[in-house]
């Protein structure tokens, strides 16, 4: 059978259930925000597989795809700035442990 | 229809012959090219013993390399420890797809025009920082580890602008790919090195601090950090950082000849011959430049990247925009 | 043929590497693990025909995030955080639900009828993609630019030393 839409549909539902599965289960903070970053890529795949096969007539998917690229590079710049930040003050990266409203 | 098999086997045999000239002409004979010039400017011969006027030197001392016990520390990452070097030698060696050695007939001499070749050297020069990052933290050293951060943090700073310099280069170009941004510059004064001055400067101090070269060599400085991010390493591995490395920094001046001295054109020889002969002269300066000046301190590396290369790279951007467009 | 061939390597590749990533106990290994499923996911995007994005995923995903991940990893705990548990007490909620909420995406993708107009995708994309952001799509572009300059200053503001 040759490469149709549904092939890149299921990578990115894996990839997504993949990237929920690390945010729900890990407690390293940076390991969340690498969870967050798979789901993002899994998004991506989604934006291009739909522009080439059922919207080919414009690039408003990798457009799309461009974007979020970049603002998934802002946002892990400033969590992970948060986590380091958090450490100093904290001395923990598990976010199970941070549970007191005053420290 | 492509025709499967034969291309993976055709990209497979150019690239095996691509990485087999970068370790003939890059690794062996690049490390004796240096010994030499350091010598000559210093006052000094080279190695001379080794063969006729020293030429099998680097021979003998990939021989010594090979021989010698691979020992690992007790308390490393061990898949980790032996992949790293694995990742730097293979970006630096991934960087010579897109480079354009010359003519032969019609046919352009490249392992693959990619349509986005500029970008594709750009991103294979960032791969490198992982596998540098990655080989500090896992030699369970703190020398090492202070040694990669450092190394990772210069690098990352240049590269930004030695993106600016390839972005404005494709911006009169018109074009990401290598052989469009060659075929672009005609004539005698038509390089890009007269064009577009400022960024043939950027890029090669860029260029220079990428590949931790002196005077952008604090990470491996032989005073200070041991060897920096690669103190635990024997034998081969070492040897596949040092071809790693010194394959990268092969590929930025054969990148600089391409993008700004014309690449292959030149009157009356061979294409090849010319793409040689530029290539090797800019790595002539840059050993030059090596032997000459002393070492830039971390901070004073940092700060020239984020305060003068970076403002003076978007401005030349700005400049190069405003000519395109009027 | 040949290209359903290099699908099922490049995915394979990536789904492996992001199990590693999700599952390992050991969090360096789980962010070096992170750089075969950008690497594959560059891939895909180059059977996609998308080649501009593939060669911006590597330069800034393999080559950047990684790098910022690993940084702050080293800078945080040395990675020797190894003898602590890693995951926490919702592993068996979250396995059911996220085995739940891929099997109702899959249910839903196989079962669209999805439309497929005639057309083709532009030959050099990379022009085609500054045209589109420079005409159609120049409002995202210009905000776009203004979130990183901010997203910029503020993680510099979070992450600085107090005096």
């Amino acid at each position: 059978m040759t490469l149709g839409l549904t092939h890149f549909l299921v990578l990115s539902t894996l990839l997504f259930c993949l990237g929920l599965f690390a945010m729900l289960t890990r407690r390293n903070a940076v390991a969340i925000l690498m969870g967050v970053e798979l789901m993002l890529n899994a998004a991506n795949i989604n934006l291009v597989a739909f522009n080439k096969y059922v919207a080919p007539g414009a690039l408003n998917g990798q457009v799309f795809a461009l974007v979020v690229i970049t603002l998934a590079a802002c946002e892990a710049g400033v969590g992970l700035a948060l986590v380091m930040s958090a450490y100093r003050n904290l001395e923990t990266v598990h976010v199970d442990e941070i549970n007191v409203m005053k420290w | 229809m492509v025709n499967w098999p034969l291309e993976i086997v055709r990209a497979v045999l150019l690239t095996v012959a691509v990485f087999t000239f970068m370790a003939v002409v890059g690794a062996m004979f690049g490390v004796l090219l240096e010994r030499k010039v350091g010598g000559w400017i210093q006052s000094r011969l080279g190695p001379k013993h080794v063969g006729p006027q020293g030429l099998l030197q680097t021979v003998a001392d990939t021989i010594k390399l090979l021989q010698k016990e691979h020992i690992e520390p007790r308390a490393a990452d061990r898949a980790i420890f032996n992949t790293a070097p694995l990742v730097v030698a293979v970006a630096g060696l991934m960087s010579w797809v897109v480079i354009p050695f010359g003519t032969l007939g019609d046919r352009v001499l490249v392992v693959r025009d990619l349509n986005i070749g500029v970008v594709f050297f750009a991103a294979m020069a960032s791969l490198t920082v992982v596998g540098i990052l990655a080989g500090g933290f896992a030699s369970n050293n703190k020398y090492a580890l202070l040694g990669g951060l450092r190394s990772a943090s210069q690098m990352i700073s240049y590269e930004l602008p030695l993106a600016m310099a390839l972005i404005a280069v494709a911006m009169e170009a018109g074009t990401l790919s290598t052989v469009g941004i060659v075929e672009a510059q005609a004539g005698w004064f038509g390089s890009f090195a007269f064009r577009q001055f400022p960024a043939f400067v950027i890029f090669l101090i860029a260029a220079t601090a990428e590949v931790n070269r002196v005077p952008f060599d604090l990470p491996e400085a032989e005073s200070e950090l041991v060897a920096g991010y690669f103190s635990e390493y024997t034998g081969m591995r070492f040897a596949l950082f040092q071809l790693g490395e010194y394959g990268e920094m092969f590929a930025m001046a054969a990148m600089a000849t391409t993008l700004f001295l014309g690449g292959w054109k030149g009157p009356v020889l061979p294409g090849v011959v010319w793409f040689l002969l530029k290539m090797y002269l800019i790595v002539f300066l840059l050993m030059w430049v090596r032997w000459t000046y002393p070492r830039y301190r971390l901070d004073q590396l940092l700060n020239l990247s984020w305060k003068v290369l970076l403002p003076a790279g978007l401005v030349w951007i700005l400049i190069t925009g405003y000519r395109v467009t009027f | 043929m040949g290209q359903l061939a290099a699908f099922i390597i490049l995915s394979v590749v990536t789904l492996v590497a992001a199990v590693v990533v999700v599952a390992s106990q050991n969090i360096v290994r789980s962010a070096l693990s992170l750089i075969p499923t950008l690497l594959g996911i560059a891939g895909i995007y180059i059977l996609l025909q998308a080649e501009y994005v593939a060669g911006i995923q590597v330069l800034i995903y393999a080559g950047a995030i990684t790098v910022l991940i690993l940084f702050v990893i080293m800078l945080t705990e040395h990675g020797t955080g190894a003898r602590f548990r890693q995951v926490n007490e919702q592993v068996l909620p979250g396995t059911i639900a996220v085995a739940v909420l891929a099997a109702l995406l899959m249910a839903v993708f196989f079962g669209t009828a999805w439309p497929r107009p005639a057309g083709a995708l532009p030959q050099y994309s990379a022009t085609a993609i500054g045209v589109t952001f420079l005409t159609n799509a120049i409002l995202v572009f210009v905000v776009t630019s203004f979130v990183l300059l901010i997203a910029l200053m503020g993680a510099i503001v979070i992450a600085r030393r107090e005096r």
